[in-house]
């Protein structure tokens, strides 16, 4: 009886040291990464993650984010999400548990959508940073807008339609190609609606072909693409498989122009495609090379602390943080909801990849560019307004 | 008719690679019955090796013609993807030839995971090109376009499955993995040394892999996960031509490369391409289950 009081008594000690240590209220806000940092589009994930533990660093340097009259650090979790739909659901899953007040992330959108179920279901508010597929903020059962998620890029209904136009007007193609990605979300969608805009205006693609996710050969589609006569190629496809699309097409004898979205917008595509690709356009979300003073600052951070140019991606991932930093701040309280409440109240907001508009959706309305590869390098050739 | 003798070339380039493959899985199954899941993602290894020696030897002063360079790099690929196959056969397979066939062949997929996951670790995810051996010219005849590269890889090809062939039809070596592959418990008495020529086998089905790899890192990018698909398309390969049968190998490998360029040919989409190799399969196992050469083998008791 008397070690049992003991042991009762030392339980209760325990119990008060441990109450005593923990604080009262966090006293850091945890922010969820879900990032391909392995998997079919590694250097998405790199920029992905870079633009991220730049965002949070500057705000920490600065003492961090005051919220409610009180400076919070920010604390940032990375997932790696391997680029597969599966475990991108489950890595939004694992930071939903461990408490993160929002999750920035997947990019790519055969990750966003299905984390974005995730994310609905756990009312836990989701910044996808880019993302372009309309599924990833629409709710396929109702049509209607998600609650919880929102995106720091164009939908590819505006993308498919920029590409389109600039393939009549800049190109002044009359018979359009497409080769893409079938079981790919992104690819699939802006191709079908390249195909639709092309028809709208009288002009037929005469060729549609599609391939699947992790293919390497592609000279069956491209022999049929050469045969229908196409005088250009739209490749809306990922940067890693690419350059071995426009390398089968020259070596097929394909001699037209090919042009594609802004999963082109990797350095990585130049180390790839080498000379093949020189003098070929894309559409995507920024050019380095015509930046406002917001985006020069935001270039020559990033420049200083990773020795390269960012991406599309390290950009949008960048104005991803400050969208939900501007929005803590608005909400005054860390919590989901308020966050949630206060990132839909936001109606403009200036990044570095431009000005921001939301109307009541998750989607932004902002302007496009169109780059060139000229010299191994992305130049600016055009901008695109909505 | 242009297009189709285009599409013909397209499908022996590619068929080449997987008969290449198949030859690897085929082999070994042959002798000692294990289907060796791991092959596909030894043929990946060995087309990092083809790529790292490869770059090594364009980037040094040593101003290398490329084709010395390209069949040093071959050869290194092939002599460091045989040691990784003989030495997985050591410790991995070794250990179970007595255990029930099921636990080799899941020791199999395990092997194939750590290899995966082991260069995705160490080397990273990034797609890569090998380097250029030689430059890459076009000729256009009768308006159908092929490349040096092409010619080449279905040469190649061709040549080293003449050469195995030989090998295992006309020298000792052969005719030991034959007799091994025959029956297991007999030929040991007639002085076979068993496990010398397993690992023999291995090599050989190794080296074959490697050089499948390096004109493959020749055309197409290189990166930790190629071996799956390419494994499985070889693997049916081998089942289609008759596993166990080096000959059937060889078939099997060109008709699933024709199958993958065919059926978007034929059919509107490519995505019906693995339904198209699948079913191929099936309906052949329903109606030859040996394979197009295999030969029925009664099962012993």
């Amino acid at each position: 009886m008397k070690r049992l009081s003991l042991l009762i008594g030392l339980l209760v000690v325990m119990g008060l040291l441990v109450t005593a240590c923990r604080p009262r209220g966090p006293e850091t806000i945890k922010i969820g990464l879900n990032a391909e940092l392995t998997g079919g589009v590694p250097v998405v994930g790199a920029s992905c993650k870079n633009g991220a533990e730049l965002a949070v660093e500057e705000i920490n340097n600065a003492g961090g984010l005051e919220v409610g009259g009180k400076k919070y650090k920010i604390e940032l979790l990375i997932e790696d999400n391997e680029d597969k739909a599966e475990s991108a659901a489950a890595a939004a899953q694992k930071l939903n548990a461990a408490g993160v007040l929002l999750m920035i992330g997947p990019n790519a959108s055969r990750n966003a959508i299905p984390a974005a179920e995730v994310a609905e279901a756990n009312k836990m508010p989701m910044i996808s940073p880019w993302s372009t597929n309309p599924k990833t903020t629409i709710d396929a059962a109702t049509g209607q807008p998600k609650k919880y998620v929102m995106r720091a890029c164009f939908i590819d209904d505006f993308q498919g339609v920029v590409a389109a136009k600039f393939a009549i007007t800049e190109l002044g193609s009359k018979k359009p190609a497409v080769l893409y990605d079938v079981a790919s979300e992104y690819n699939k969608g802006i191709a079908e609606i390249f195909k639709r805009t092309m028809e709208e205006n009288g002009i037929q693609v005469v060729a549609f072909e599609s391939y699947t996710t992790g293919d390497k050969d592609f000279s069956a589609q491209l022999t049929k693409i050469i045969q229908s006569g196409a005088d250009s190629l739209f490749l809306p496809n990922y940067y890693t498989e690419v350059p071995l699309q426009v390398q089968q097409a020259h070596k097929l004898g394909f001699t037209g122009v090919i042009f594609g979205s802004d999963s082109w917008g990797a350095a990585e595509l130049i180390d790839l495609c080498g000379p093949d690709c020189e003098g070929y356009f894309f559409t995507t979300h920024y050019a380095a090379d015509i930046a406002t003073p917001k985006a020069q600052a935001f270039i020559k951070a990033y420049e200083a602390k990773y020795g390269k140019t960012p991406d599309d991606v390290a950009a949008l991932t960048y104005d991803a943080f400050g969208l939900a930093f501007q929005a803590i701040q608005a909400a005054g309280k860390i919590d989901r909801e308020a966050v949630n409440q206060a990132l839909h109240n936001i109606a403009r907001y200036e990044g570095v990849t431009g000005i921001m508009q939301f109307k009541g959706t998750g989607d932004p309305v902002k302007s496009a560019v169109v780059l060139q590869i000229k010299g191994g390098k992305f130049v600016y050739y055009s901008t695109a307004q909505p | 008719m242009q297009t189709l003798v285009q599409q013909v070339l397209n499908a022996l380039q590619l068929g080449s690679v997987y008969a290449l493959i198949a030859l690897g899985y085929t082999m070994v199954y042959g002798i000692i019955t294990l289907i060796n899941f791991a092959h596909g993602d030894i043929f990946m290894v060995s087309t990092y090796v083809a790529f790292f020696v490869g770059t090594a030897l364009m980037s040094q002063l040593l101003r290398l013609p490329g084709i010395v360079v390209f069949v040093l790099t071959v050869l290194a690929a092939m002599f460091a993807t045989a040691l990784l196959a003989v030495l997985i056969e050591r410790f991995a397979y070794k250990p179970l030839r007595q255990a029930p066939r099921v636990s080799a062949v899941i020791t199999a997929l395990g092997v194939g995971l750590f290899l995966e996951n082991f260069t995705l670790a160490t080397i990273g995810p990034d797609p890569r090109f090998l380097p250029k051996f030689f430059p890459v010219v076009t000729f256009t005849m009768g308006g159908v376009a092929f490349s040096n590269i092409q010619i080449i890889i279905i040469a190649v090809s061709a040549v080293v499955m003449l050469l195995l062939d030989t090998i295992v039809r006309r020298t000792m070596v052969g005719m030991a993995m034959r007799a091994v592959s025959w029956d297991k418990f007999t030929a040991p008495l007639m002085g076979v040394p068993v496990d010398r020529i397993i690992s023999i086998t291995f090599a050989i089905g190794a080296s074959i892999a490697a050089i499948g790899g390096t004109l493959f890192g020749m055309v197409y990018t290189v990166d930790p996960y190629m071996g799956i698909r390419i494994g499985w398309w070889a693997f049916i390969s081998a089942v289609v031509g008759g596993i166990g049968n080096i000959r059937g190998a060889m078939i099997g490998g060109y008709i699933l490369g024709f199958v993958e360029i065919f059926t978007p040919v034929i059919l509107p989409a490519s995505t019906y391409r693995d339904f198209v190799a699948f079913s191929l399969l099936l309906v052949l196992l329903i109606f030859r289950p040996y394979g197009i050469l295999g030969r029925p083998v009664a099962q012993k008791v």
